[in-house]
């Protein structure tokens, strides 16, 4: 599963990070790595973006974004 | 006499460095040294310390080479060499916040960590072992509190002494394994170019594993040695299972949470703070409330700005300003001075200082409000919720607040947009501002609506409003397929904690913005406004006129008219109103005022009836709203974008549209009537 379509609420954990470039670096800077637990907060009034909350700290990225991030659902 | 000291500060985005960079120097700034095409440094003399200055770097989360601004501040940190790096950290945001730490500390140059918000995690009863962290990481940590001005004093104090002892971090090695491995095999490969080049070598082979081709490139490693590269780099990849920007990041994140387990202890998940904004949130973000609680934010904002308090302020200020131009007036009439010194003083010099002041009262108002919006944590969750609709522009949820000033007024609009991340989105949004009608332009629609539109005023009024949002939405659509085209930069933002704004760092923000406008704007707004007084107030003989008719404007006016024909208003007092126009957008009505001869009221309507028709006038409407901006505008972008090229382009094209959007007008328009 990617991480867009993790419901709103659950709690995963980040297996792979895919895409390629910028992006791709950004969300590793950030510290979604591989292994880390990840929660979906909320999702924006218009559907996109989404917020995610990880290392102690929330995060909001595009769903086309997240959806380069391959989580279990735990 | 002492070496002089140059302090670099750096941190994450938003981490508050600019209110710690406002600390440390008072607000005292100048362009800085290192400040190059792509990039604008900060720099400033600190307080009570002779020969050190602060340079604040922009805000990044890692020193990679994807983003411009990511390289940029990646060349003043290896090419400028700053004789002591401030890393400014969140403590609450440790985790992440220490990934460019640990970057920063093979970059071989003297380096202090400033913790800021340790209150918070205190009043948390999180237990923080400082000691531990200098330990492990070999570098000063001094908790500070940029907004409260604490611990910023002893900051000081440790930075110039390591800078003076030259005490680099001890500890660089945060690998080990494969990576390890890698690493040091680099390291071993490169020392000679590396010293040759005077990079620092561990860092250049942290990146040279990540690919980084622009290291190799300034390292000049030839051939054979980047085929090594390579392969150590793909035997790394193929024993962790992963790629090599994976590997790194991971063994950077592994060595954090071992950190993170000896020196952080917390009973909770999460703090105080973070469960407010939470709660916070679930109003402020909510599905339905969000968005007109924001709508509902900057129309108060906008009230107090245009309409109330900066109106006030204004009006106090424009008294003033009357009167010191009324006792000149008089003063300069007693000492006998000819009547073209007093004509430059009174109308050229007084009006052009008048014209500038004139803002002021507005941009500190606006600006108060911004900076309370941005320092409680708001603005992240505004783009966090408009980000959709702006995304469809190829722009991020950021770009909306510039555009929604932009309807009170294009120059702090502009002067808005440094917080936008990236400088492509930054471009981009104040290539639109201008079309957001300003409110400068409102006396000229209220005159022209009454005069031809009575009983439409209030349609007319939005149709102009909307053709500017759908103008610039039309343009983003074709920037975005055109000159700005490639990937929008990744939207990803953090959404800090909400925290009451401190006073000071809000009245030191707002001072920054306005002593910024008065030192630009005053020159070039200045300048053309003496200008406009030169061609209005003598004809091309060079003497002075009493008529305006035949003086060099309207000769200008006349020759320019013929463009505006197949817009339907060729007239010369039109073009000529136009011109004047560029000096500020008020100056078009009071120009059409003088020209025909009227004062402005009923006169100037029947006036105006002779020279327009409703369609014509409608026209003439629309390519006000889109022409080129004002002069203070220009000024703004030619700051913001960096070079006059740039203030011509904009120019350029919005006179381009405007005319292309008034003949469309007029001539479609004309199929109807």
């Amino acid at each position: 599963m990617t991480l867009d379509k993790l419901p709103r609420g659950k709690k995963g954990v980040i297996t792979a990070v895919k895409g390629k470039g910028a992006l791709r670096k950004r969300l590793l800077d950030l510290g979604l790595t591989p292994g880390t637990a990840v929660m979906v907060r909320k999702v924006a009034p218009l559907g996109d973006p989404i917020e995610v909350s990880l290392r102690g700290f929330e995060l909001s990225l595009r769903k086309s974004e997240a959806a380069h991030i391959e989580v279990e659902e735990s | 006499m002492d070496k002089r000291i140059n302090i670099a500060l750096i941190g994450n985005p938003d981490c508050g460095s600019t209110t710690l960079f406002n600390q440390m120097t008072g607000g005292v700034t100048h362009k800085g040294s290192f400040s190059t095409r792509d990039i604008t440094t900060k720099e400033g003399p600190v307080r009570a310390h002779k020969n050190v200055s602060v340079i604040e770097l922009p805000g990044t989360y890692s020193l990679s080479a994807y983003t411009v601004d990511d390289i940029a501040t990646r060349d003043i940190l290896l090419k400028g060499r700053p004789d002591v790096i401030i890393n400014l950290i969140d403590a609450t945001g440790f985790q992440r916040s220490l990934y460019l730490t640990l970057q920063l500390m093979e970059l071989e140059i003297p380096m202090i960590l400033a913790l800021n918000m340790m209150d918070e995690i205190r009043n948390n009863d999180i237990d923080f072992d400082l000691q531990k962290l200098e330990e492990e990481l070999t570098i000063p940590a001094i908790p500070v509190s940029a907004s409260k001005n604490r611990g910023i004093h002893d900051l000081i104090h440790y930075a110039i002494e390591a800078a003076k002892n030259h005490t680099v971090p001890k500890r660089i090695d945060f690998c080990s394994g494969y990576v390890h491995t890698a690493i040091h095999t680099t390291a071993h490969l490169i020392e000679d170019n590396a010293k040759k080049k005077h990079m620092p070598l561990r860092f250049c082979s942290s990146k040279l594993m990540e690919g980084d081709d622009l290291i190799a490139d300034s390292l000049d490693i030839q051939e054979p040695e980047r085929d090594i590269i390579e392969q150590l780099a793909s035997d790394m990849e193929h024993h962790l299972c992963t790629d090599r920007e994976g590997a790194m990041a991971d063994m950077r994140y592994t060595f954090i949470r071992e950190l993170t387990d000896n020196v952080v202890t917390k009973n909770t998940e999460s703090t105080r703070e973070q469960e407010r904004a939470l709660r916070i949130d679930r109003i402020l973000t909510n599905r339905i409330f969000a968005i007109p609680i924001f709508i509902g934010i900057m129309l108060l904002i906008f009230y107090l700005t245009f309409q109330s308090l900066g109106e006030w302020l204004c009006q106090g200020l424009s008294l003033g300003i009357d009167q010191t131009v009324a006792a000149i007036d008089v003063g300069l009439k007693n000492a006998g001075a000819s009547p073209a010194l007093q004509s430059l003083i009174v109308h050229g010099v007084c009006a052009g200082v008048g014209s500038v002041l004139s803002f002021i009262p507005r941009i500190a108002v606006l600006f108060f409000f911004l900076s309370i919006l941005e320092d409680s944590g708001y603005m992240p969750r505004v783009a966090f919720v408009m980000d959709k609709l702006l995304m469809r522009l190829g722009l991020s949820g950021r770009s909306i607040v510039p555009m929604l000033i932009g309807f009170g007024c294009s120059v702090p609009a502009i002067m808005a947009t440094r917080s936008l991340p990236s400088k492509r989105d930054r471009h981009l949004t104040i290539a639109l501002i201008p079309f957001m009608s300003c409110s400068a332009k409102l006396p000229l629609y209220t005159i022209f609506t009454a005069a031809f539109f009575q009983e439409h005023r209030v349609l007319v009024m939005s149709a102009i409003y909307f053709t500017g949002i759908l103008v610039s939405v039309i343009c983003a659509y074709i920037f975005k397929h055109t000159i700005y085209k490639g990937d929008p930069v990744p939207f990803i933002l953090i959404l800090p904690p909400y925290r009451i704004p401190a006073i000071k760092s809000v009245g030191l923000r707002m001072w920054e913005n306005v002593k910024g406008f008065i030192k630009k704007a005053f020159t070039v707004v200045f300048i053309a406004t003496i200008i406009i007084w030169f061609l209005r107030s003598f004809d091309a003989g060079l003497n002075m006129v009493s008529d305006p008719d035949s003086s060099m404007l309207a000769s200008i006016g006349k020759f320019a008219a013929p463009l505006f024909i197949p817009l339907g208003f060729g007239d010369w007092r039109a073009s000529t109103a136009l011109i004047t126009g560029l000096s500020a957008k008020e100056a078009v009505v009071s120009t059409m005022a003088v020209l025909t001869g009227t004062s402005e009221g009923t006169a100037l309507s029947a006036m105006l009836n002779t020279i327009f028709t409703p369609l014509t006038a409608f026209a003439f409407m629309i390519f006000c709203l889109l022409y080129m901006p004002c002069v203070a505008t220009l000024a703004m972008v030619k700051k913001e974008m960096g070079g006059w090229r740039h203030a011509a382009a904009v120019m350029l094209f919005q006179t381009c549209v405007a005319w292309i959007a008034a003949f469309l007008v007029y001539n479609i328009g004309g199929l109807f009537i």
